[in-house]
């Protein structure tokens, strides 16, 4: 099979879900990789090296400086004769686009596939994660978006694609880019940390979530928040982890004043390690905790923090 | 302006999901079944419009079996005016309620098409992208705040690095994140008077769509689960047995 894998990116940086989007395609058959961008050369370059990767497919042009939707899918529906399958991470830029594309196609795109079964046939969550569905797709092209935490990225590095510049296909102007508001931190990105340091409700306040930036700074870690953690205006919107924000998979996570609904829980329970440290003994979090710590968070997030800077 | 809001009956939020023993999918039978909260979201949006004085006209369309019609008078309840069921007892995909909602856009020609961005069942996040698409439309999704002025809509967008903001021209869809605003509970002299409102309705055949399904599920199964761990009495111990047992740290 052929596949055709959209890069994310900034126009700068390839990011890393590109790479586990590219390992599932690989499962699949041979992977081209489509930059498409403004003045992201550099992208193409890095997409290039990622092992695996067969050909890079390069569509440099002012207009997809912002990736919207209605521009983007025009370039991968007028490649989709080539492939047999198309693909994203799904992610929310991949969320955004792959659907447009699959209408195009008159495609049911799969969504958010956890593994390949075969060339046909993909495992999804449902319900938050609570049940597991394998999907068999009758349609002759695939349009996929990848749970990136089910595969292992490919090796960023040692590849060898060739380069191949594309015009940029034309599209209705149908919206336009206003302004972005970033999250700027030197901290590792959500999505593929190490160790992420995750605070709820209890946490009372954004103030507090300094508490957690102490802990995170020993570990380097991301931090991370429950969806009531940022309803209440304790953490920025792209901070959050569950059902509807962010999915993750870390090697250690630690969810601090966070109880434990469904929701957050479809966001990290695939974490190797977790750790729970709430006062209510009854958080549901402790039954899927791998640690749990009854106790007052105020207190021991400062001891927590010390005993791992020793 | 007019707005078109499509609300899906779902398990409700707070149900803890069985799995049938025999695989064949999720029990659904005796469960408790509500409006998908990011819909919720969505009527409320258009609502709010209404109330703001920029739309006269909110229609809110189900898909689904007799019982969608109590989805329907929920949006009623909250404000929407008319309610359009469109009924079938199969299990749609995605891409078959985008192409029905596109043929009920045809028949209203709403300005505005509002939608959750995505259901908390099957969790796709697709119809709202697939019935722009199908339109020809722009589309602004995962909104956290939706504003309309002379034609166009402006969104922010909760992205993966944090919100962005597109303007629209319209006729245009927008899907609703969490944050786009708070619901309200319709009080009960609303609920009495959702009951007057009208609901057309309509067969899916009726619409001339193909809505023949493209996915064979071939089972639901499980996710593999998590046992619980130990409880351990203080830091030491924590950071202890993340070295030497977990080994993680």
């Amino acid at each position: 099979m052929r596949v055709l894998v959209l890069a994310e990116h900034d126009n700068i940086t390839l990011k890393t879900q590109t790479l586990n989007a590219v390992a599932a395609a690989a499962v699949l058959g041979q992977a081209d990789v489509l930059v498409v961008g403004s003045a992201c050369h550099a992208v193409a370059e890095a997409a290039g090296r990622v092992q695996g990767v067969a050909r890079v497919l390069y569509c440099d042009d002012a207009r997809y400086e912002h990736a919207l939707a209605e521009s983007i899918s025009p370039a991968l529906v007028s490649l989709a004769p080539q492939y047999d399958a198309l693909m994203a991470a799904a992610t929310t830029t991949g969320k955004n686009i792959m659907p447009r594309v699959a209408a195009a196609l008159d495609v049911q795109q799969i969504s958010d596939i956890c593994a390949v079964v075969s060339h046909d046939t993909f495992k999804r969550p449902i319900y938050a994660g609570n049940a597991i569905a394998t999907v068999q797709s009758l349609d002759a092209k695939k349009v996929i978006t990848v749970r990136t935490t089910a595969f292992e990225a490919a090796p960023a590095s040692g590849g060898k694609a060739e380069l191949v510049s594309l015009a940029a296909v034309d599209a209705p102007k149908l919206s336009t880019f206003v302004s972005q508001k970033l999250t700027h931190s030197a901290r590792p990105e959500l999505t593929s940390a190490r160790v992420i340091v995750s605070g709820g409700r209890g946490m009372g306040s954004g103030e507090n979530f300094a508490l957690l930036e102490a802990v995170a700074d020993q570990l380097n870690a991301a931090i991370g928040a429950s969806r009531a953690a940022v309803d209440a205006g304790f953490a920025p919107n792209d901070y959050q982890v569950g059902q509807t924000g962010k999915v993750v998979a870390p090697e250690l996570y630690i969810a601090v004043g966070i109880s434990g609904a469904i929701q957050h829980l479809a966001g990290m329970k695939d974490s190797r390690v977790i750790v729970a440290i709430n006062s209510d003994a009854e958080a549901p979090i402790f039954k899927i905790a791998d640690y749990g710590l009854v106790a007052d968070l105020f207190v021991v997030l400062p001891e927590l923090a010390q005993a791992l800077e020793q | 302006m007019k707005i078109l809001v499509a609300v899906k009956r779902v398990v409700d939020y707070n149900v803890k999901i069985r799995v049938r023993a025999d695989g064949s999918g999720v029990e659904t039978a005796g469960v408790k079944m509500s409006m998908n909260p990011f819909d919720e979201i969505a009527v409320e949006q258009a609502v709010r419009l209404k109330e703001a004085g920029l739309a006269d006209d909110i229609v809110a369309v189900s898909i689904g079996p007799a019982q969608a019609v109590e989805t329907i008078r929920s949006a009623l309840a909250m404000g929407a005016d008319r309610g359009v069921h469109i009924e079938c007892d199969t299990m749609l995909e995605p891409l078959a309620v985008a192409k029905l909602l596109a043929a009920m856009v045809t028949r209203e020609k709403p300005d505005l098409v509002l939608l959750g961005k995505q259901a908390i069942d099957d969790d796709a996040n697709q119809t709202g992208q697939m019935l722009a698409q199908l339109l020809g439309w722009g589309q602004g999704t995962f909104a956290s705040k939706l504003t309309v002025q002379g034609g166009a809509a402006e969104v922010t967008r909760e992205i993966d690095g944090g919100l962005e903001t597109l303007r629209l021209n319209l006729p245009a869809v927008v899907t609703a994140d969490l944050r786009l605003n708070d619901p309200r509970y319709a009080t009960l002299p609303n609920i009495m008077k959702a009951k007057k409102k009208p609901i057309d309705t309509l067969n899916a055949q009726d619409l001339g769509v193909d809505i023949r399904p493209r996915l064979t599920v071939l089972s639901v199964e499980e996710p593999p689960t998590r046992k619980a761990g130990q409880i351990v009495p203080d830091v030491a111990t924590l950071v202890a047995k993340l070295k030497t047992e977990a080994k993680v740290i």
